[in-house]
């Protein structure tokens, strides 16, 4: 460990461990959580090291106030995470939103575990993959990662504080229990204070200070409490100076823009890798641990002789539909393997084109067998 | 000659958005008195209003967010006490203050209150009672006293109320008051003791309702509902506020009721860093 705290080299570590380190890398100094299972390690590891490097862990009485603590230690100027999973994911939808509503930069971590409900707490699910996009009421727009390994989740976790501070927008590390829970070797870098993102603030006296006046990008420089800008935010529609204004016209306007400085950004958000795609005449799209077991199935594919790829959604939202629509025409099929009964094998279906599209869904609880996969991939074929 | 007085001359519009004058609530309303009773406390405190931060919740008060000249919040329903608790996380020099409603704080947020007072975090909650929810046409809820009406108790209200004094000092809060809107003196009094005193600091303000409550129970115009409370109050400082309860057409004790010292989350904080041998940077 460096003298700041931070931790640089090689470890053994598991993904939720992982989580809690890219935090740590990328600046976060405030944590608030609630305990759930498979989360929980992030928020004990955030408990053990965020004094280490003069930040502050905080457990809530709930996930609603979870989230809520870390939109109010954004908007006094640090960077604040969250880490739950299925209930408590549910509970955060309502400020999730706020969060959007506000533009306020912070991250959201669901190590997703098997639902409905209580469902199977320790273990694997990708069930809240709809809700992730979903989930709060109203039209919006967010930001959702999907990691595969302890590495990866590492480095989502910063590229997750870079995105939400960049775009003003809380961003949710869409991972699962199986990688929160497995672990493996993680090679911890020393991050640049270059590679790290920070809110564009304003550069107006605070007399001309507009809270919600955005640059050419859409995305509107963001005070802080404290500094004497007096400003007002409210989840109300607002006009540029963050007054409610109850018109179709303010809401046309204030909506429009947070949906577009997404979405009109999506190639500078959209991450993803491809494997043998170039050739393919079926693609298996996956995300998250499922890739993992995918990787194999589509290694044995191409063992028989089946022209088969990988495209591996490293953003989940947004959707990386020009992607599938510029794959659609090469091949036959897509195949989709989720744990879950199919819900982002409907974007896939959406952007596929004249391609059959495959669901290979699992309930949870465990992971996919890669025969299933591959079972699927020769269907796809045929 | 006549004798000119500008509004631009009152030494508290600093603290108001006039430009969003004229305000949402009622004639009669006791939330616009009570949020003049805050900006003189803060102009007597002398506080630097830079560091102020208020965050309402959802409702008639949550308005209050909108109308002061301070970074202010309005956020979701009962959800101000975590928002102002990660505020205060993130920068310790912030003094959150949390105005909002009965319904709000009690009700929905009920649960964040007791924990933020159980912490003693360092905050200043102004919450109006005005024994009903207001925005949403007069419903009853956790504070109206029994055989109240309101628009979901048309046959009278059969749920036993809190005693709100009560619940927040036995939570831990170390600062407990509750006045009227008519006692305005000892309001902003109370106001400027809470903002300055460290740790967790509780003001129940009772207010009228006319519009919807004062209506429903018998008190029709806003001189009707504010002269029964000003009739039916009691002042004692210093009263167990276990005695506090508020019944229909009973007397309303107010006061200062706790006033104690009380180690804040913070002064916890340092305590455990300093056991466990780290330097605090906040």
């Amino acid at each position: 460990m460096s003298e700041d705290g931070i931790l640089c080299g090689e470890f053994f570590m598991n993904g939720d461990v992982a989580c809690a380190e890219g935090a740590i890398s990328a600046g976060c100094t405030v944590f608030a959580g609630y305990p759930i299972t498979p989360a929980t390690e992030v928020s004990e590891r955030m408990s053990e090291r965020l004094p280490q490097v003069g930040g502050i862990y905080i457990q809530m009485e709930d996930e609603i106030a979870s989230m809520n603590a870390v939109l109010g230690a954004s908007w006094a100027g640090v960077k604040a995470m969250t880490a739950t999973s299925g209930p408590g994911f549910s509970l955060m939808m309502e400020n999730l939103g706020l969060g959007v509503m506000l533009e306020t930069p912070c991250v959201l971590v669901n190590i997703q575990r098997a639902g409905p409900s209580t469902g199977l707490p320790t273990m694997v699910a990708q069930g809240d993959m709809m809700q992730a996009r979903w989930g709060s009421h109203g039209s919006y727009e967010i930001i959702a990662l999907a990691p595969s390994s302890p590495q990866e989740i590492f480095e989502l976790t910063i590229t997750a504080f870079n995105l939400s501070e960049k775009y003003r927008v809380p961003v949710l590390i869409m991972s699962d229990e199986a990688v929160g829970h497995m672990s493996e070797k993680v090679v911890i870098p020393r991050v640049a204070p270059e590679e790290l993102a920070s809110r564009r603030r304003p550069n107006v006296a605070p007399e001309r200070y507009l809270p919600y006046e955005p640059d050419e990008d859409l995305i509107p420089p963001m005070a802080i409490a404290g500094e004497g800008y007096r400003f007002h935010v409210t989840g109300l529609t607002h006009n540029e100076r963050g007054y409610p204004e109850m018109t179709a016209e303010a809401q046309d306007r204030l909506v429009r823009r947070l949906v577009d400085k997404i979405r009109l950004n999506r190639k500078d958000i959209i991450r993803y890798e491809e494997v043998g795609v170039e050739d393919a005449d079926v693609i298996v799209c996956a995300y998250g641990i499922t890739t993992r077991i995918a990787r194999h199935a589509v290694q044995q594919a191409r063992d028989e002789g089946i022209r088969a790829g990988l495209l591996r959604l490293i953003t989940a939202w947004p959707f990386a539909e020009e992607r599938i629509r510029e794959l659609a025409p090469q091949v036959k099929a897509f195949v989709v393997p989720e744990i879950n009964y199919g819900q982002m094998v409907l974007e896939v279906e959406r952007c596929a084109g004249k391609a059959r599209t495959l669901l290979v869904p699992h309930m949870g609880g465990d992971v996919h067998l890669p025969q299933t996969i591959l079972e699927a991939i020769r269907e796809a074929v045929q | 000659m006549t004798n000119m007085v500008t509004v631009a001359d009152n030494p508290i519009d600093c603290y108001l958005r006039v430009d969003r004058i004229p305000h949402i609530w009622c004639a009669g309303c006791g939330i616009g008195p009570a949020t003049g009773c805050f900006i003189r406390a803060i102009h007597r405190t002398g506080l630097d209003p830079d560091k102020i931060a208020l965050v309402s919740g959802i409702g008639c008060t949550g308005r209050v967010a909108g109308y002061v000249k301070l970074d202010s919040f309005h956020t979701t329903h009962g959800r101000a006490l975590p928002f102002a608790t990660g505020l205060k996380l993130g920068n310790p020099d912030l003094n959150p203050v949390v105005f909002s409603g009965d319904g709000d704080l009690i009700a929905i947020g009920g649960n964040h209150l007791i924990h933020s007072a159980r912490r003693n975090i360092d905050m200043t909650v102004i919450c109006i009672n005005n024994f009903n929810y207001g925005m949403t046409g007069g419903q009853m809820g956790p504070t109206t006293p029994l055989d109240a009406r309101s628009t979901t108790s048309p046959y009278g209200n059969f749920e036993y109320p809190f005693n709100v004094p009560y619940l927040v000092a036995a939570s831990g809060a170390t600062y407990v008051a509750r006045w009227t809107v008519l006692h305005l003196r000892q309001l902003e009094r109370s106001i400027a003791e809470a903002l300055t005193k460290p740790g967790f600091s509780f003001i129940e303000v009772i207010s009228p309702c006319p519009t919807v409550y004062g209506r429903m129970n018998k008190l029709p115009r806003g001189l009707d509902e504010m002269r029964s409370y000003q009739q039916r109050s009691v002042i004692r400082n210093g009263a167990d506020p276990k005695d506090a309860d508020i019944a229909l057409d009973g007397p309303i004790v107010v006061g200062k009721f706790v006033d104690i010292e009380r180690p804040t989350f913070w002064d916890m904080c340092k305590q455990m860093l300093d056991r466990a041998g780290m330097q605090k940077k906040p």
